[in-house]
């Protein structure tokens, strides 16, 4: 990286590498808070395979496939959206965002039955029932609120940053040749669909 | 060009100091993105909480003066040296010279005029200052202040009925901030170095400045997730970390110490660089080894990624897993030694000068080699066993952590503090100063070493009448160096008032790009973008010896 002509107009002008830089090593401590707790659940998951694997069967699969899929699909839409406006389509842009939101608001819906029927079985973090069982059942449903929830979080972090960039496309902040805040959205929202990816089968796939 | 010409001649150019944005009064100061009013935020913060930190230490040792009771009850004491921790590390000496002088001075070595994100870089002081206002609330508010050590070890983290959630949110929001800041240099000297600034002719201090960067990017949101988990655990009772529910605290201190071994080359290693700096400046001489010191910043970054577990051999590990990381850390010494002989290949046939930066940054050497050594003998597992958990370490802690990012700081304090106000403090206070700081600081810590050898158990209340002659020794010694800290700081600040005006841009006969600015810098640093062709520390005199070499 001893580009001299690159460096030398950065100062002066808008430097797009430089923000996409940025965000790149953003991601990259993200993936490293993730990191620290996926490094819990291999030690866990190691120490308590038994349990794990009857645990896991509680799991209700098909809102956790239905919820992947959705995830997948808005990764699709999002990446779309910076295509329809790179070909200077901003209402087509403006669309496939907003479907973007709503799949993130369709995750979170699922993700509150599938809480609240743990809930209800008395699976969760303190209850009678959780104590009562062996400790990898209690670290395997604490490993899970703990890392779904911290998603969960991160998309909705997601959304309202999709949300922002709405609305600086409507205002022509982001255009065609200012897209670097909309790529920059579009790789958080593939970051938060890359970590569903690995807690899915970690978590409900494992029986 | 007639207009370079005229900038060239005094006030005939508005200074970063001069310049009137949109707001006025403090907001000109708390709104701006200038990199070096950051910085200089971070300066006047940091320094504060130094006073605190210090205040706290003082009381540990004056309680510690005579067995038993002195000053205060146990509670409270655990409570000091907790906070006294916690201040010391993660708001002052972890974002220490990066916040202050890496923010001021780096896009100006480079040739940049600001770092590469100057909001994100105003943020990570906000974030900075909310942490300390959280520390502030977690002392004063009901529930009482924390009382686990900085170290927050499970399971008494998530049983203490202090204000453990507080203190743990606001060393996650600085760790925030530390992110942002080595997110902001990294990028900052990849994309904006001036033209001809390639990577070899960077000085030294930004060489230090980048791998910090990646230090911090790497291992911090690892503490991150470790302290909201710990948050967690006394919310929700989840039961990762909590032996009761099954989850093992050893992992805990795993997690713990990958952050928290690299976080002592967090301060460091930026230390290292501005000894880098004025090694070279005060004595008139090319730095030795230039490419040596550049790469073992990086191989300090790497090999200190690994060797977090040394500061578990008492807890509990396989006999393998002990011997590899009592190896790894054996070989961070190779590149921290590198340094130590470059640094002293340079003062070879040099004309030294012994201003006051040169003596800190001398001193900064001795206890540097004092403290890493210290390090080499607690790496060494047997010894460990009986080291461990003792005053020894405390003594090592002080050395390496106070000795090199502490006088890191001061020494930078007296390098760039003239350059960045534009006044300039009393050379013979700030001399005597230095020599009453560096006595005191031996009289206070070396005594450490030796009582811990003896078996004095560290963050203890009480301890055996034998131990007293040591802790005397000391706390006297932490007299002297706190008075020798005092006038240090009353004359800078008396300098920031009413000291000596200075204009020449180059004070000390430095080489790199900061000295060709003028003095105090002017809002966009240069007065034409710089076109380096030489490299940093190119002196013309005292320096045939190694050319010839090459
Ligand atoms: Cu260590």
């Amino acid at each position: 990286m001893s580009t001299q002509e690159h460096t030398a107009v950065a100062h002066l002008h808008r430097d797009d590498v430089r923000s996409r830089m940025g965000m790149w090593l953003f991601l990259f401590t993200e993936l490293i808070l993730f990191g620290g707790m996926f490094f819990l659940y291999a030690v866990y998951r190691f120490l308590h395979q038994a349990d794990f694997h009857v645990a896991a069967k509680s799991m209700n699969i098909l809102i956790g496939t239905v919820n992947t899929a959705i995830l997948l699909t808005s990764s699709l839409t999002i990446a779309l959206s910076i295509a329809a406006l790179q070909n200077k389509k901003k209402i087509l842009s403006l669309i496939l965002q907003g479907i973007t939101v709503i799949f993130g608001l369709l995750f979170l819906v699922n993700k509150y039955f599938e809480w609240s029927a743990e809930i209800h079985h008395g699976n969760y973090p303190g209850s009678p029932e959780l104590i009562s069982q062996s400790s990898g059942h209690i670290l395997f449903f604490g490993l899970y609120y703990v890392m779904t929830g911290l998603h969960g979080l991160h998309v909705i972090i997601g959304m309202v940053v999709i949300m922002f960039m709405m609305r600086f496309t409507i205002k022509d902040v982001i255009t065609p040749d200012h897209i670097v805040k909309l790529e920059a959205a579009g790789l958080y929202w593939h970051l938060v669909d890359i970590i569903w990816i690995f807690l899915f089968p970690l978590f409900y796939l494992i029986t | 060009m007639a207009s370079d010409a005229a900038a060239v001649h005094s006030n005939s150019y508005e200074t970063y100091l001069d310049y009137k944005g949109k707001h006025k009064g403090i907001f000109a100061w708390i709104l701006s993105t200038d990199h070096k009013r950051i910085g200089i935020l971070y300066m006047v913060a940091l320094l504060s909480w130094f006073l605190v930190g210090m205040a706290l230490g003082g009381l540990i040792r004056l309680e510690l003066l005579t067995p038993g009771r002195t000053i205060v009850g146990p509670q409270t004491y655990n409570a000091f040296f907790t906070l006294h921790g916690v201040i010391m590390l993660f708001i002052f000496v972890i974002p220490g010279i990066p916040a202050v002088f890496g923010n001021f001075f780096l896009p100006i070595m480079i040739g940049a005029e600001d770092v590469a994100f100057p909001r994100i870089n105003l943020l990570s002081w906000y974030l900075y200052i909310i942490g300390g206002i959280l520390i502030i609330l977690a002392i004063f508010l009901p529930g009482g202040a924390p009382d686990t050590g900085w170290t927050f070890y499970i399971p008494y983290s998530i049983r203490t009925s202090t204000n453990m959630i507080i203190t743990l949110t606001a060393v996650f929001l600085l760790g925030f901030s530390s992110i942002l800041t080595g997110l902001n240099f990294i990028t900052t000297i990849h994309r904006l170095r001036a033209p001809g600034m390639d990577w070899f002719k960077m000085p030294l201090f930004s060489w230090a400045l980048y791998a910090t960067g990646w230090i911090q990017v790497i291992v911090t949101p690892i503490i991150g997730i470790t302290l909201l988990l710990v948050i967690i655990e006394r919310v929700f009772g989840v039961g990762i970390f909590d032996p009761a529910l099954g989850g093992d605290p050893i992992l805990f201190q795993h997690l713990f110490w990958i952050y928290s071994h690299p976080a002592v080359y967090i301060m460091a290693v930026p230390a290292m660089g501005v000894i880098s700096e004025i090694i070279p400046t005060f004595s008139r001489r090319t730095i030795f080894g230039y490419k040596f010191i550049a790469y073992s910043s990086l191989a300090i970054a790497l090999f200190g990624s690994l060797v977090w577990a040394h500061h578990m051999f008492a807890v509990g590990m396989s006999d393998s897993a002990e011997f590899i990381f009592s190896l790894l850390t054996f070989m961070v010494a190779i590149p921290s030694a590198i340094k130590v002989f470059n640094w002293t290949a340079t003062l070879y046939k040099g004309s030294i000068q012994l201003d006051p930066p040169m003596l800190y940054s001398l001193a900064f050497i001795f206890l540097f080699s004092i403290g890493g050594l210290t390090g080499i003998i607690q790496g060494a597992l047997s010894v460990d066993i009986h080291l461990t958990d003792t005053y020894f370490i405390v003594g090592h802690i002080h050395y390496v952590v106070f000795g090199t990012a502490g006088f890191g700081i001061f020494a930078a304090l007296h390098y760039w503090l003239p350059k960045m106000i534009g006044k300039i403090y009393n050379m013979k206070t700030a001399k005597v100063a230095f020599w009453i700081t560096f006595i005191g600081f031996n009289i206070l810590y070396f005594p450490f070493f030796i009582m811990g050898w003896l078996g004095m158990p560290r963050r203890s209340y009480d301890y055996l009448p034998e131990y007293q002659v040591y802790h005397v020794i000391s706390t006297v010694g932490s007299w002297i160096m706190i008075s020798g800290i005092l006038l240090m700081f009353y004359n800078l600040l008396k300098s920031v008032y009413t000291g000596k005006r200075v204009t020449e841009r180059n004070l000390w006969g430095g080489e790199t790009l900061e000295w060709t600015v003028p003095t105090p810098p002017p809002l966009t640093n240069f007065e034409k973008l710089p076109d380096v062709t030489v490299g940093p520390y190119e002196y013309k005199q005292n320096d045939i010896e190694v050319e010839e070499v090459k």
